[in-house]
């Protein structure tokens, strides 16, 4: 049973309810799934996790070939066949072929360990479903050497999902749930103040209220995010960019500086483009 | 209480189980929720609701269940109450609104006369100028124009929130739906189509081969490799859109994007109503690019399955007459039309999103169904399934 608290870190800022719903997984030993906007800190929710609370970190990232079976082991029937032919004497304990996954390797951690899902989405549709016996007891059986692998310390898993396949109920209903929302201006800026603490007030401002707007932008493919405005930030501080080139009001420069940061996508750019014309046309 | 509040978020249609609530129960018991009715509706939220379009309905049931807890808390401790009303007020209040209060008999009076209306109001309210809700003129409410209103909820009170507001501000309103069939449903009855072939680079192992051609090798190793496993089915899927079918985008979309995703040749092609002589691919240049028939059938072979989502509701002429579509002069009845597509295509269903009591009484659908050979099914999962099975 663990007493620590997750209560967000210096790099991370966490709202009271992604505390909680961490929190009672942590209590709880259940999983927890983490949904939201690309880039809104899903992934470093785990690695943040597992610093506060100084336990190891293991992940697992899941593409769209990933099996159930490779986060627990698998078994390297060619390597043996090879041996085989060259006589090696390895070839006779099987064991040597048995290549430990991401949930094995934490299943033998010395402490209790945090294990980051990443993106369970992009697996086939099946894919939780064949997890979920393994993530309630936390064991499993190695079919060729028949021995049964059982965690030593329960690990915390935090499992994440960009929400392009849903997810079977039977899965749903053993984990904790939180849906990262798109920050606030008032949390925005308390992120923006965790990773450039000597931004000036009136630059960080500027660049909030111009990224907003641009999020606002109507038929954006790909809303600019979290991830993307700290990039853009870097680059406004790197180029030495004066806040008051941001401002909107002015016709010249309506467009932002380095928008290439915000926005991902040559139709999302050419639309804003556009906007920002008819808006000039207009005045 | 709690299992009162679970049955509610069952009737409300939020689809939470058993296990949840002992989740939940079990959470509580460690003390995770602690005293406070934020912690409680956080970790109730992260237990009970796993889906974000959902959020919108917990919070309602929340808040409709918070009415009655409200009370019993009012029993239990009874300053409770007053001091989250004391504190939505000072934070929304300048001095000056305060004085003005007090000319109309007093900032308590005030905060009794509001207790007594929260309690009479059961729901949210816009407009008007007595409940409290957005846009009125009651002292009590949000966005008004009495000076003197008490603002309720909606307050951004920066890390110092207090309950009833996270949840009367329901910010997942929009994200809401009532759709039955979600795109997993849909995949997972699409997949009954699947038909595994292999084509394409050799990257997977062989193992019967490699062990075959391994001993007739004299016991040396031989490895052979085979192409992945690919779905092999080919799927051309004519949408009917604009009209009557606007009721039915959601559920055709994700039909849509359940059969794009699950089939790697899918071809999909839009019309109006009723098929006839072409069709088209973009619904926005849908007047200047269209797809004769012919096209379509010497392009796509035999072995492709036709799958029509459409209402079929319509009038009869636009089927039988020729010249009868409500959009342009066609010289064939769309009857020859789509006969030529199910002779092209054996393999041919027609799903429609009506529900199935509707069909009797739409002259067009049971035309349609004739044309289809009693191949018509609804569009939900069990319509779906039995389609499917038709089929293969």
């Amino acid at each position: 049973m663990s007493d620590q608290r997750f209560e967000g870190t210096k790099n991370y800022i966490a709202t009271d309810d992604l505390m909680m719903a961490v929190n009672a997984g942590v209590t709880l030993q259940r999983p927890i799934l983490v949904k939201g906007e690309p880039g809104t800190g899903k992934t470093m929710l785990a690695e943040e996790v597992a610093a506060a609370l100084g336990k190891p970190l293991f992940e697992w990232h899941i593409k769209s070939t990933t099996k159930a079976q490779q986060g627990l082991y698998e078994y390297d029937a060619v390597a043996r066949l090879r041996d085989s032919q060259l006589g090696n004497e390895k070839v006779h304990d099987i064991g040597n072929y048995i290549l430990k996954g991401s949930l094995w390797q934490a299943f033998e951690a010395d402490s209790q360990p945090v294990v980051l899902i990443d993106e369970i989405d992009k697996a086939d549709i099946e894919f939780p479903n064949d997890l979920l016996r393994e993530l309630d007891r936390m064991a499993f059986t190695v079919y060729e050497t028949q021995e049964t692998i059982s965690a030593r310390h329960r690990p915390i898993i935090i499992i994440t999902s960009n929400n392009e396949k849903e997810l079977p109920d039977a899965f749903l209903r053993r984990c904790f749930f939180h849906y990262i929302k798109f920050p606030d201006e008032g949390t925005m800026a308390k992120i923006v103040d965790v990773h450039f603490p000597d931004l000036k007030k009136n630059l960080l401002r500027e660049a909030l209220n111009c990224f907003y707007q641009v999020r606002e932008t109507p038929g954006l493919k790909k809303k600019p995010s979290t991830s993307e405005l700290l990039d853009w930030i870097k680059l406004l501080l790197a180029e030495d960019i004066p806040p008051e080139a941001l401002r909107s009001e002015d016709k010249s420069k309506a467009i932002p500086p380095l928008y290439g940061a915000l926005l991902k996508n040559e139709q999302d750019v050419h639309l804003f483009e556009q906007l920002v014309f008819l808006n000039r046309a207009n005045r | 209480m709690l299992i009162r509040f679970f049955y509610m978020l069952r009737e409300a249609g939020v689809k939470t189980s058993v296990t949840e609530l002992l989740t939940l129960l079990a959470a509580m018991r460690e003390g995770l929720a602690g005293t406070s009715v934020d912690q409680f509706y956080f970790l109730a939220r992260a237990s009970m609701v796993k889906d974000e379009t959902q959020f919108d309905r917990f919070d309602k049931v929340f808040a409709a269940h918070f009415q009655g807890i409200e009370q019993a808390f009012a029993e239990l401790t009874a300053h409770v109450p007053e001091d989250w009303l004391a504190h939505v007020a000072s934070l929304s209040l300048t001095e000056e609104e305060r004085e003005k209060i007090e000319s109309l008999g007093g900032f308590d009076e005030l905060m009794e006369a509001l207790q007594e209306r929260l309690r009479e109001q059961e729901e949210r309210h816009e407009g008007g100028n007595k409940w409290i809700g957005t846009g009125g003129t009651s002292p009590f409410g949000v966005g008004g124009f009495n000076p003197e209103g008490v603002r309720i909820g909606e307050q951004q009170g920066g890390g110092n929130r207090r309950g009833v507001k996270v949840w009367d501000r329901r910010e997942y309103r929009n994200l809401d739906d009532s759709v039955e069939l979600g795109t997993r449903n849909i995949k997972l009855a699409l997949r009954k189509l699947r038909r595994f072939a292999r084509e394409g680079a050799a990257d997977q192992l062989d193992l019967d081969d490699t062990i075959r051609s391994t001993a007739r090798n004299a016991g040396y190793l031989d490895i052979k490799m085979v192409p992945e496993r690919h779905n092999a089915i080919k799927v051309l899927l004519c949408l009917d859109v604009g009209g009557s079918m606007d009721d039915h985008v959601r559920i055709c979309e994700e039909m849509f994007s359940a059969a794009s995703s699950e089939f790697k040749h899918l071809e999909y092609f839009y019309f109006h109503n009723f098929v006839y002589e072409s069709l088209w691919k973009d619904n926005r240049r849908r007047h200047s690019e269209r797809i004769p028939l012919s096209e379509v059938l010497n392009k796509y072979g035999p072995d492709y399955k036709l799958i029509f989502v459409g209402d079929a509701t319509m009038s009869p002429y636009e089927i039988v007459y020729a010249g009868g579509s409500v959009e342009h002069w066609n010289e064939e009845p769309g009857a020859a039309c789509i006969q030529r597509l199910l002779n092209a295509y054996p393999k041919a269903i027609w799903l429609n999103p009506e529900p199935v009591q509707r069909w009797p009484h739409t002259p067009s659908v049971k035309i349609t169904q004739e044309l289809m050979e009693d191949r018509m099914y609804p569009l939900t999962v069990s319509g779906l399934d039995q389609g499917i099975k038709r089929l293969q």
